[in-house]
Parts: structure tokens; sequence; C-alpha cells
């Protein structure tokens, strides 16, 4: 996994609740067995206005002008929610979102995100609605640091929560398995001690 | 002190708690299925690890397959790809696994509890959101990503933040005609859509005490579609009533054992709670979604509701985007929705008790001309069952489709898509723009009501239902 230090990128801001898993990365496109190739069927249903997706939307945020290149995703509460689908994190990635920003997400995607190296940032309502009204404006730009767990826009700064060991393992791109792996003594006990029905 | 069901499944998991790692716990139960296990394999293979317990292991071919035929290739290329590598993978890894009609293959939700694999008291984890279903046994069951599949495989453990609890009680009995999916709608309808984000849910109380397990499955299956982590209810005479005998369930002297440990597997009784939530079973009335999330839904005597009937603009917005994409417009009965498509099946409503319940309505009447109407049984057994109880025949009397078991068109990675437009009265979990198909519109409901609204053509209340039918 990429590790993750400091992120300056630009806005792109899908105004909506409740996005799910599915409109993220729609089910016609989970037939592969690699993780690569989603990128280009991310949001399809809204990106798309033909099944075959070659037909852009104009009025879906990635299709216009002044988000080409955003790779910091603004979006408001219970992102990600529905399937446990990784894609969705992968199509996110491939496309180049490397940070999430949103009211609160679904858990089993946001332990996808952690575990595929996007930072998903979660800020109040009140912040994500400023931060709304000026990606909507003008080109936003922000950087995000780790280390400081804070965004910066041109003239404020926020700073966010994030569980110390998902810090960790993002910024020195943690291999969670082999991390994992070390501690099989402490797994061997447990299982010596487990009911026999278990 | 006094602790929570789930608090108690968590203590007898941890392997490893301690400051600012996030805590370590044990998988006793991996099951996987063909789309999200075979990333999981080729990083396993790619970093030659091995899988730990291929034991603990089970697999099953359920999400993308034909309702057809049991060929691998009915259902196209790219799904027949990923059945191959699912079949190469177990074969390699030595786990078992229920192909292409095996008596034993069926959605994995329903697979597992019918065959005993789901046990009181264990960690259950699968590639798949649905996962909380097991959660009616008294198991910690939660879905998960691809990349903790990958975890699981090779070390049996997973690490999870611990959730905080909610209790939802469900007070007194429901009426007659009112189903297990109308009670979990219900309180999907209260606490939104994003309710018990970050809680691991509790279900108790008289009602969900009465449920048979086929319905406290149906209720668990969709606690993910409120946020929930996890589901629960604490397991009773019932739940060992039905697992006696089961064929991977405990046997003789193991049995005795684990009824020993599962009867302590209950909240105290001053245990307490980060949230609490509670319904009466008798205010419960036959659900239906008018919305693109489960939480958008109403009851049956009721009308498509506005965006001024909102407070939150947040909720007005997705109101309003909704009501654009299902095609409806605000103050509609839903009485007065035509619907062309039904779908009975998926591992919310596709067990023996949904099928009975469905057939019983549609015996002796026919499907409308309007409507085209499918019932996929969960699994071979269902299957099985269905038929030698005739309930297969009163479908195709009826004019249904009766079809081999699978996920199907709950969320269409096969051919059993809806086309853009349709209007479909699903028994399914999810009423997410585009899950059925690009365009497609779904509502959510029980069996009984997804039955009668074939045969009507449109939602029926189903306390008049016999009586319109005759009429017509």
């Amino acid at each position: 996994m990429e590790k993750f230090t400091q992120h300056n990128g630009l806005v792109a801001p899908l105004d909506a609740a409740n996005v799910d898993t599915d409109q993220i990365i729609p089910k016609q496109f989970l037939q592969k067995t690699t993780r690569t190739g989603f990128g280009q069927h991310l949001f399809h249903g809204w990106r798309y206005l033909d099944a075959a997706g070659n037909d852009n939307n104009p009025e879906f945020v990635l299709n216009q002008a002044q988000y080409q290149g955003a790779s910091i995703l603004l979006t408001r509460e219970n992102f990600g929610c529905g399937s446990s689908r990784e894609h969705a994190p992968w199509a996110l990635q491939e496309y180049g979102f490397k940070v999430i920003i949103a009211t609160s997400f679904a858990d089993i995607f946001y332990a996808n995100c952690i575990n595929v190296g996007i930072l998903p940032i979660t800020l109040s309502e009140e912040i994500i609605e400023s931060l709304f009204q000026q990606a909507k404006e003008k080109p936003l730009k922000l950087t995000v640091d780790l280390a400081t767990k804070s965004v910066e826009t041109d003239h404020a700064r926020f700073e966010f929560d994030l569980a110390p060991f998902h810090q960790y393992c993002l910024e020195n791109g943690v291999d969670s398995v082999g991390w994992t792996l070390n501690k099989l003594a402490k797994i061997e006990a447990y299982e010596a001690k487990m009911p026999a029905w278990q | 002190m006094a602790s929570t069901l789930y608090e108690k499944l968590w203590q007898n998991h941890i392997i490893e708690e301690k400051a600012d790692e996030t805590p370590l716990i044990y998988v006793d139960r991996h099951l996987i299925h063909e789309v999200t296990s075979p990333q999981a394999f080729a990083n396993l293979k790619f970093h030659n690890r091995v899988l730990r317990h291929p034991e603990r292991t089970i697999a099953t071919m359920d999400h993308n397959i034909s309702t057809r035929s049991i060929e691998i290739n009915a259902a196209g290329e790219g799904a027949a790809n990923q059945l191959r590598t699912l079949e190469k993978n177990c074969k390699e890894f030595g786990i078992e696994l229920f192909g292409m009609g095996h008596k034993n293959q069926g959605i994995v939700h329903v697979m597992g509890p019918e065959l005993g694999l789901t046990l009181p008291g264990t960690v259950i984890v699968c590639g798949d959101s649905h996962t909380a279903t097991h959660g009616a046994f008294g198991a910690l069951a939660f879905g998960i990503g691809t990349s903790e599949v990958e975890h699981v495989f090779a070390t049996q453990t997973l690490r999870q933040t611990k959730a905080k609890t909610m209790k939802i009680e469900v007070k007194g009995q429901v009426a007659p005609g009112i189903s297990a999916k109308d009670i979990i709608l219900a309180i999907i309808g209260k606490t939104g859509s994003a309710g018990a984000t970050g809680y691991v849910v509790e279900y108790c109380g008289d009602a969900i005490e009465r449920l048979s397990m086929e319905e406290r499955m149906t209720v668990c299956n969709m606690s993910i579609e409120f946020g929930a982590k996890a589901g629960l209810i604490a397991p009773d005479a019932t739940t060992f009533a039905y697992l006696k005998g089961k064929e991977y369930a405990p046997k003789g002297e193991l049995w005795q054992q684990a009824i020993e440990d599962w009867q302590q597997l209950k909240s105290d009784p001053e245990a307490s709670f980060d949230s609490y939530l509670t319904l009466d079973a008798k205010d419960i009335k036959t659900q239906v979604t008018w919305g693109t999330t489960p939480g958008q839904v109403t009851q049956i005597d009721s009308v498509v509701p506005s965006p001024d009937d909102f407070t939150d603009p947040v909720e007005q917005d997705s109101c309003r985007a909704a009501l654009k994409y299902m095609g409806l417009t605000a103050g509609t009965k839903i009485t007065d929705i035509a619907i062309n498509k039904v779908f009975i099946g998926s591992c919310t409503n596709s067990r023996i008790e949904d099928l009975r319940a469905a057939a019983a309505i549609a015996k002796g009447k026919q499907v409308s001309p309007s409507v085209d109407a499918i019932v996929v049984p969960g699994s071979y057994r269902v299957k099985a069952q269905a038929e030698a109880e005739g309930l297969a025949q009163i479908f195709i009397d009826a004019g249904f489709e009766w079809r081999l078991p699978g996920c199907s068109m709950c969320l269409g990675m096969n051919d059993d898509v809806l086309s853009e437009g349709d209007r479909c009265a699903s028994t399914s979990n999810r009423n997410f723009e585009g899950r059925q198909g690009r365009g497609s519109r779904t509502h959510l409901v029980s069996p009984e009501l997804a039955a009668a609204s074939a045969i009507a053509g449109h939602f029926v209340d189903l306390s008049q239902f016999n009586q319109q039918v005759q009429g017509a």
C-alpha cells in the first residue's frame, strides 16, 4: 500500500447524502478478478447518459470542466452505504481520489478505504456546508496533512479525528496481514482455549 | 459488571486489545462467494501465504449465477470466469465449495444457517454486507471488504473497532398479516438509513421473541440498511430447536456443551446500552418503500410524501431526487402505484416460510397480465422443499416463473435485471438507484405483499386483498 503523508488537491463537490456503493460502482462492473479496471466505471449511472458509458452527462459534477483533475471528493452523510464491495474504493482510487471528506461514512466502506490507502475524513455538517459553498463558487484546493490530522484552505484550518492505528497504517503503508502474522503466538494461544464446539 | 450480548461475544473473541492498536478478534466461520474473493486469493498467492484454516472457510456460488441453468457458462463470460476462479481457488486451498447444482448450494446467508454452519456465540464474516443475517442466531456476524477477506484467510482474525450498542425493543404482538419484513422496514423508517452507523443492534421484546428463525433472519438481514455493524437476537429454545440435527451443527456431547454455553448468551437484565429505540408492534402496518434508500419507507394506507414533509434540507433534497428517479408524484396513494415486475427472493426473503407465505396468497389466483413475476428460492434445499410441499406448483399455476436458486434480481449481476423504467415489487433489501437494472425502480415489500401485488398489478392493502380479487 502506498504511504500517505500529505496531499494537496482539487475538491469535487458531490452534493448528495446516502451515496451507496451501487452508485459508486454498479454491479455490472463487478465481474473482474483484478483490483484494477474500475475507475472508468466510477459513478457510471450518474456519469454517463447511456449504458455503454460513451455519452457524458454534462450535469454530473465529475464531467464539469472546473473539476477535472480533482483528487478530493467532498460529499455528505452516510457516504458508501450499502454493499461491502471494496470495488468502490478501488474505483475511486483509480479515478484519482486520495481523500474523501464527508459528514459521515458507512462502517464497511470506511474500513475498506483505510485498507486501500484512501483517507476518509469526517468533518462537521457546518464545515462541510461551507466547503460545499466554496467549492461550487470557484475551484477549491485543500491541503490535507496526516501527521497533524488537519485540512487547510487558504483561510481556514480544520482538524479531524482518526484512530491511531489507522493513522499509523496510512502513514507507513502497513501490510496489515503481515502485521497480524507477527502475532501468531497470540492467535494460537486463543485457539488453544476455544471450546470444542466453536 | 452487567454486559450486553454484544459485549459478551466481543469479550469471548478478543485476542489482543491494546492502546494505539485496533483490537484483534477471532473469526470462527468465514463464508465466501465468487465476487468478493478472487482478489483476496490472488494477494494471498502473491505474498506466498497459507490459508490458515480452510476448514473454517466455506464457499458457495450465488451472486452472479444464472437462475435458468446450472451451467457455469449460462451466466455469461465474466461471471463464468469468476465462478471458475472460485472453483480453482477452493481446490488449491482445500476449501469446501458448494458449486453449481450441489445439494447444499444457495445464497450464502440462506445456505449457512440451514446447514448449521451458523452457530450462536460465534463470529461469522463474509465479503457481503448482508452477513448480519446470521446475527439471528446470536452470532456476531458482519460484512467485510476484500482486503479483510484476505486478512481472515491468512490469520483467521480481523481488526475491529468496538461498536456502540443499541437496544431495539418491539413490544407486544403484531397484527395478523404483518410480517418480519414489515417489522424491520418500520424500524428503518424510524431510524433513517444511517441511524445505527457505528452500532451493533440487539433486537428484543415480545414481537421479536415470537418470531421463527426464518423471520429473525429477515429482521437481522436488513440491519445494514440502517447502518448497523451487526444485528443480534439472543439465542433461545427456538434457535436451539432449529439447529438441532443440522448437518454441520455440533452433535452428541458437543451439542450439550454448546447448549450450556449458548444459554449464557443474552444481555444481563441490568446491562446498559448506548442507545434505545422502542416500537409498539400493534402500530406496525404493511410497509412499502417509495424512495431510493430503505429508510424512505411508508405504510400501505399512506401516500407518497412530499419534500415539504421533511424539515432537514438534505432530506428534502433526497426526497426530491428520489421522487424524480422513481417517477412518483407526492400525494399519490401507495395502493394506486402500478407495478409491472415482481421479484420474490434474496437473502432477505427466499426461505421456505417466505415462499409459504407468498404461495398462500397466490394459490388459485392469476398474476396480472401486466406483470412479469419470478420466484427464486434461496437454496437448493429450499427449492426441493418448496417443490415437495407443492408451493412451486402453486406459483407456476398462478403464472409466476419458478427459477433456480441464486441472488438473482436482488442485485442483478446475472441476466435477471429490470429494464429502464420498470417498476418492481421486490422482497429484496435495497431500493438503490439502478440496483436491479439501470433506470429501474424498486419498491421493497414483504413476500405477502409482493405476491398480492403481482396478482392485482398494483400495491394492495392485504386486509382488503381477498375481497378485491373476488370482486374483480
